[in-house]
């Protein structure tokens, strides 16, 4: 380990024995969601070419979407989903100044943590009619 | 450390990219969760309002704009991801390479589901 020039005290700079903030766990979650959602592009446009098709492919579609493993994967788009956008949002926010100082910072994530938490949980409610 | 230039990013320099970020942000937020309104607003869709609304001119023209959008959205999404762990230093020294490629098979992958979603959108 390194020691400080300023203050001789030790300097770890090893990400992997750091306790990161939760504004980097907001962060990461942001990042991750986002690649997972690139990939459900391709399928979501393979259903909506399908859906779109005739008939016959719609109710295929809606059979397909239905189908208890599909609805879980369904889910597994919607959720990040919400996640990201709610992320996003406070980037807009934090853009005009508000929520950048330290504490600021750490309530957003907070906030959008809480909240796409709720838009995650309506959206299985609904899904799966609870 | 010299600026950073580089010719794959989507709007030719980071201000840009920051813009047209949070511009297509917008739009497809707007987009999808109108699709999702839409959805959950209508339990017993029918494949007439289905392709009705998707068929619709201002519709093919809302597909149309948050396809793009999406497409710059992940474009500039993924370059940033790629240029943040896919580098020498976390890496090692082909690291340069591997981005150059993955962000070759991404770019080209953003382009066939451009081509394929305008297909999809403009065929109804």
């Amino acid at each position: 380990m390194k020691i400080s020039s300023v203050n001789g005290r030790p300097v770890n700079l090893d990400i992997n024995t750091i306790d990161l903030p939760i504004t980097a766990y907001a962060s990461i979650a942001h990042r991750v969601t986002g690649v997972v959602l690139c990939a459900a592009v391709l399928v979501l446009l393979w259903f909506l070419q399908k859906s779109l098709a005739s008939a016959e492919d719609f109710a295929e579609v809606q059979q397909i979407l239905l189908s208890s493993p599909i609805k879980f994967m369904m889910f597994l788009f919607l959720a990040p989903f919400w996640y990201h956008l709610v992320a996003g949002l406070r980037h807009l926010v934090m853009d005009t100044g508000i929520g950048e100082s330290l504490e600021g910072g750490r309530l957003g994530a907070k906030i959008v943590f809480v909240v796409s938490a709720v838009l995650i949980l309506i959206t299985g409610v609904w899904l799966w009619g609870v | 450390m010299g600026r950073v230039t580089s010719i794959a990013s989507f709007g030719r320099n980071g201000l840009y990219d920051w813009v047209i970020q949070r511009i297509s942000a917008l739009v497809i937020a707007a987009y999808f969760v109108f699709l999702v309104y839409f959805i959950a607003s209508n339990p017993d869709l029918t494949y007439e309002q289905w392709r009705g609304l998707f068929s619709h001119f201002c519709m093919q023209v809302f597909s149309t704009l948050a396809l793009l959008m999406l497409m710059a959205h992940i474009w500039i999404g993924i370059w940033g991801v790629l240029t943040d762990y896919v580098t020498p230093r976390l890496m090692g020294p082909k690291a340069n390479l591997i981005r150059y490629f993955l962000q070759f098979a991404v770019l080209t992958t953003v382009a066939v589901v451009t081509v394929i979603g305008l297909g999809i959108f403009w065929s109804l």
